[in-house]
């Protein structure tokens, strides 16, 4: 880490010293100061949103009163979920063949493996609703798909990048165990599945949960992608609000904002402290 | 494998039960590689249908005939809408990604060094929970962080009002390219911060202290020391905010107007209210492309260890 080498080495003296604490101090307030001054206003008592005129909550009771937010929100929620789940299950999978095994072809996949994370997600949305318009016959065949109403369209394609984020995740938790002692249950005659269950799952799980929190959150946060396959009268809290705020500011859209970003924040939190706190443990052993 | 025949001699080997345990390892390597093939394949298949096959459907669109009525036919391949891409009004899009993503990219630099540079002097527990502030933001919803800058340069925003008041101009930025920068700027710093922490954490921090002993003034020995050997970070991050500056959509489309589109705007349009799907594809594919040669770049910079 840092070497044992004084920090006087490494941080610069006098005025610049100075200079590098009130630059990071400035920067940190530009990555926030925006987000306070949005919540501030949301608690705004005027219909003109620069000028402050004294607390209320109307906005949010407006927010909870409107049909349209409430039912993009029950989209957003059900198609988050589905697609988490799907997600989890397939990352993490991909994320064991990556790690602990060597196979053919396994460089290719993870190549592709890759690309969904570093894709503009403009080229993804075009993907997405190109294939959907030549293949949506296709699906006709499997039972229970229907690809009109957009919700089926919505999950399949946020599985498509999620898979990827979580799989990151599980291989970055993987990478840092010690496969021995896998090993060692398959000494003790544990098949595959036990060893599997009792030792590698338990072990990986803050990966997997890390990971599937942030699916969750890529999940709601995604507008591109969204609003380019889902359909009328179905779509997302993200892309309705996208649809609200293009057309100008005003105090519902705040509020709606900001519920969206604590939500958002909350997620990227609980992420973190989970895959982050498990990971420091093993740096102190 | 830890059975290893002497060289030479290995067409010789007088021990059977060496050859046997040979052939068995290599059968128990090859389950194992089928088993690991067999776990992987849902999600290989998955991302064929989901992520390769749609891919494959842009770059095929690209070559594909459009009708007099905006549909697009996979029949005729030809090459005309990459012909297209010449046209002023391209160029004009091209162009202006370009340089607002350059410019993005440098801003972002020249505000995320020194920051980077910050977190990783200071102790284990307090970077932790720097790098955890900048991971918040980097993780949290794009589209709203980008609305909080549109309340603020509104024409009775705080920034708007701040800037009239110290007399700079009329202080409307909103809408113009100006703020389209400030917004992919403030979008994707963060993807410029991690990479560097990475990087400059990583630095001996005793060579240093070797150049200092040298008589190096502080500067001379962050110059030859440490920017050299924080370069990989320099470029992996300037990758990350390339990329996405290069293709944006939303950051122009909320902070821009309608004027300061991008090549993402661009895209978007010619699928949403143009149809032209050829056009879009092949404006989709040249942005691909750009996309892979920056992330070839990354791995050779060694992007994927930051």
């Amino acid at each position: 880490m840092s070497k044992g080498v004084a920090k006087s080495t490494a941080e610069p003296q006098g005025a610049s010293r100075w200079l590098l604490r009130g630059h990071s101090a400035a920067v940190f307030a530009f990555f926030y100061a925006p987000i306070v001054v949005l919540c501030v206003f949301s608690f705004n008592d005027s219909n003109a949103v620069g000028n402050w005129n004294g607390f209320t909550l109307d906005w949010y009771s407006d927010l909870f009163a409107n049909d349209n937010i409430q039912s993009s929100i029950w989209v957003s929620v059900k198609v988050c979920v589905v697609s988490t789940l799907i997600s989890v299950v397939l990352g993490t999978a991909g994320a064991l063949a990556l790690e602990r095994f060597r196979w053919w072809g396994q460089k290719a996949f993870d190549a592709v493996l890759y690309l969904p994370i570093i894709i503009p997600d403009v080229t993804m949305a075009v993907m997405m609703l190109v294939f959907f318009s030549e293949t949506a016959s296709w699906f006709d065949w499997i039972p229970g798909v229907n690809l009109q109403n957009g919700l089926e369209k919505l999950v399949f394609s946020h599985v498509a990048f999620n898979i990827s984020f979580v799989s990151v995740v599980v291989r970055a938790r993987l990478a840092n165990l010690d496969a021995s002692m896998e090993e060692a249950a398959a000494d003790l005659y544990a098949n595959r599945w036990q060893a599997f269950r009792r030792v590698t799952l338990p072990q990986i799980m803050p990966g997997v949960i890390g990971g599937a929190l942030l699916a969750v959150t890529i999940s709601l946060d995604d507008v591109v992608v969204s609003s380019f396959v889902s359909a009328v009268g179905g779509t997302p809290l993200s892309v309705y609000v996208f649809g609200m705020l293009r057309k100008g500011v005003t105090p519902l859209v705040n509020s709606v904002s900001v519920v969206m970003l604590a939500a958002s924040m909350a997620f990227v939190m609980a992420s973190l402290v989970i895959s982050r706190a498990t990971g420091s443990e093993r740096e102190e052993r | 494998m830890p059975v290893e025949a002497p060289p030479g001699d290995a067409p010789e080997l007088e021990d059977t039960t060496e050859v046997a345990t040979l052939g068995l390892e290599h059968q128990a390597e090859r389950a194992k590689a089928r088993q690991g093939f067999l776990l992987g394949l849902p999600t290989i298949v998955y991302l064929l249908i989901f992520f390769v096959a749609p891919l494959g459907f842009v770059v095929a669109y690209s070559f594909a005939t459009r009708t007099s009525t905006g549909r697009t036919e996979l029949r005729d391949f030809n090459l005309n809408a990459y012909a297209r891409l010449g046209d002023d009004i391209i160029m004009t899009v091209a162009w202006r990604s370009l340089w607002m993503a350059v410019l993005a990219t440098l801003i972002c630099l020249v505000l995320a060094y020194p920051l980077a540079y910050f977190i990783s002097t200071r102790s284990p527990a307090v970077r932790n929970m720097l790098l955890v502030a900048v991971m918040i933001p980097f993780w949290s919803n794009f589209l709203i962080r980008t609305y909080a800058w549109r309340v603020l340069l509104d024409s009775d925003g705080l920034v708007t009002q701040g800037l009239e008041l110290l007399g700079l101009g009329d202080g409307r930025i909103l809408f113009t390219s100006n703020a389209v920068i400030l917004g992919l700027v403030y979008g994707y710093l963060p993807f410029m911060v991690l990479p560097l922490y990475a990087a400059i954490e990583r630095v001996d921090w005793s060579l240093v202290e070797g150049a200092r002993d040298l008589y190096a003034s502080g500067w001379a020995a962050f110059r030859r020391v440490v920017w050299p050997l924080s370069r990989p970070g320099v470029i992996a991050g300037s990758m990350l905010v390339f990329v996405p500056s290069f293709g944006a959509y939303v950051t122009p489309a909320i902070l821009g107007g309608n004027k300061e589109g991008l090549l993402g705007s661009y895209i978007v349009l010619q699928f949403l209210s143009a149809r032209n799907g050829p056009v879009g594809s092949a404006v989709s594919v040249v942005v691909l492309g750009v996309m892979l040669v920056s992330t070839l770049i990354y791995f050779r910079a060694g992007g994927k260890n930051l």
